[in-house]
């Protein structure tokens, strides 16, 4: 309950609030970051099931328009790979922040490859790039505040289910 | 046979866990380990999705998608509202200067207008009698609904939508026009009761017949995908001797019915023109009238008389 609140708060602040403070047009992606924290709470099955529902969220809520199914796809490995690399015990910044970036990464190229297959929209390999960049950038600045406040709420709503 | 009613259960997470392994012994599972099937189920899931959506131009998804808005768009409608005071808290410092140059700028603007009002009559008038002769002057028959953008969709999927607030309630069906007091923005993909998501002309799978207003020579119009400054868009005429000057008029050359594009709305103008040989076609590259990265209000294009939720301008520029 508590994560499918997180993950619909995370989409409408990120279609509503963070387009205008897009940097050329690139969003930090708030639901990829409450995905990892979940994996990083709960596990790799939590992270994966609640990646596959976030994903599908993104894919059909407006204003999205690419072909249904990408970001459960990328959403659903970002959940499970966060899962697998969480250290037991408490979180330190030091391990949760470069797994964060990582997720982040593997999240957007999961999703960027699955366009070039499907040719989704026709953009040329460049741009891919130039848009992953400044994504992974914006992932890597809002994780350090994303990450740590939807580990609290975890941890704070369902303190029995966290395995840390 | 008491005790083995009275048999105390298995801890359920020490025998579910286990499973056989190839060698055929039993190997306890992680916690919070997935198992294999899910793991494939919900990839199957992905894969079944994409290819729905693939298929048949998403006609499958569509339903899915409209629940989605549904519950989604009001949501994103009341962040707009939240937020939009905030975010306007910059454009009311503004020093002096600033304020002094606009002003300038737009007295400029106005003398110029001013002196092609003066005569635009004459030419009003000689259209007007024109017309007479032809008999052809009826209006347009178009209406336009007002609705405000409340959210875009971010670069990293490479689709460049946006939602409005106006939906099937405000009188909006899929597949009409959507301007500004700029020019073209896109058209509608698809509605929900309260919102709707618009293609706009940026986006690199969007084609609109477009035409060069001083020579009427007529072209399709493509999106580069990128949105801001440096936002362009392609005209490729269907006419290769034809070299359109810089600085000319691009307008939509308009779809049977008046469905997605209405005729006659200004896109852009010409930038610079290519020719190559091998794509044996000419390429205008197009800066559009139409800041796509800041957009708010905006107008959807709806056939006159059309029963809407709110006030609908109609095309003498009176509010029913």
């Amino acid at each position: 309950m508590a994560a499918v609140l997180a993950v619909s708060l995370a989409l409408v602040l990120q279609a509503s609030l963070f387009d205008h403070l897009a940097v050329q047009g690139v969003v930090p992606d708030l639901v990829l970051l409450v995905v990892v924290a979940a994996g990083l709470a709960h596990g790799s099955e939590v992270g994966l099931v609640l990646g596959f529902g976030a994903g599908l969220l993104l894919d059909l809520a407006p204003p999205a328009d690419h072909v249904a199914g990408r970001w459960a796809l990328a959403l659903l490995v970002v959940g499970y790979v966060a899962g697998r690399l969480a250290a037991s015990g408490r979180p330190r910044l030091a391990q949760w922040w470069p797994l964060s970036v990582a997720a982040a990464f593997v999240g957007t190229s999961v999703f960027a490859l699955t366009g070039l297959l499907l040719r989704d929209p026709a953009v040329g390999v460049g741009e891919l790039l130039r848009v992953e960049l400044v994504s992974l950038a914006w992932d890597a600045g809002l994780a350090l505040v994303v990450v740590p406040l939807t580990l609290a709420l975890f941890a704070r709503v369902e303190p029995d289910r966290v395995l840390v | 046979m008491v005790d083995l009613q009275q048999r105390p259960r298995a801890r359920p997470d020490a025998t579910s866990g286990e499973r056989l392994n190839r060698r055929g012994s039993l190997e306890p599972r992680e916690p919070g380990r997935p198992r294999r099937s899910l793991v494939v189920a919900l990839v199957l899931a992905c894969a079944t999705l994409m290819t729905l959506d693939h298929v048949n131009d998403g006609a499958a998804v569509d339903p899915l998608r409209r629940l989605a808005g549904e519950v989604y768009g009001p949501a994103e409608s009341g962040m707009d509202t939240v937020v939009g005071p905030v975010l306007a808290v910059p454009h009311w410092l503004r020093s002096h200067r600033d304020l002094a140059a606009e002003v300038d700028a737009l007295q400029s603007d106005n003398d110029r207008l001013r002196s092609q009002l003066a005569s635009s009559d004459y030419d009003r008038n000689r259209l007007q009698e024109y017309d007479d002769l032809t008999a052809t002057a009826e209006s347009l028959g178009y209406a336009l609904v007002p609705a405000r953008v409340v959210a875009i969709g971010p670069a990293q999927s490479f689709s460049r939508t946006v939602t409005i607030d106006a939906g099937s309630r405000a009188g909006l069906v899929p597949d009409q026009t959507v301007v500004n007091g700029d020019g073209l923005v896109g058209r509608v993909l698809r509605t929900t009761a309260t919102t709707a998501t618009v293609l706009l002309v940026a986006d690199a799978d969007s084609t609109v017949g477009g035409r060069v207003g001083k020579s009427m020579k007529v072209g399709f119009l493509h999106g580069r995908g990128d949105l801001g400054q440096d936002a362009r868009l392609d005209l490729e005429l269907v006419d290769q001797s034809y070299v359109p000057a810089q600085g000319e008029t691009v307008v939509t050359w308009g779809s049977q019915d008046g469905a997605p594009y209405v005729s006659g709305v200004p896109v852009g103008t010409v930038e610079s023109v290519y020719s190559s040989l091998r794509e044996t076609t000419q390429r205008a590259v197009i800066t559009p009238f139409v800041d796509f990265s800041a957009l708010d209000v905006v107008g959807v294009v709806v056939p006159s008389g059309t029963d809407s939720d709110r006030g609908v301008i109609e095309v003498d520029g009176s509010v029913r």
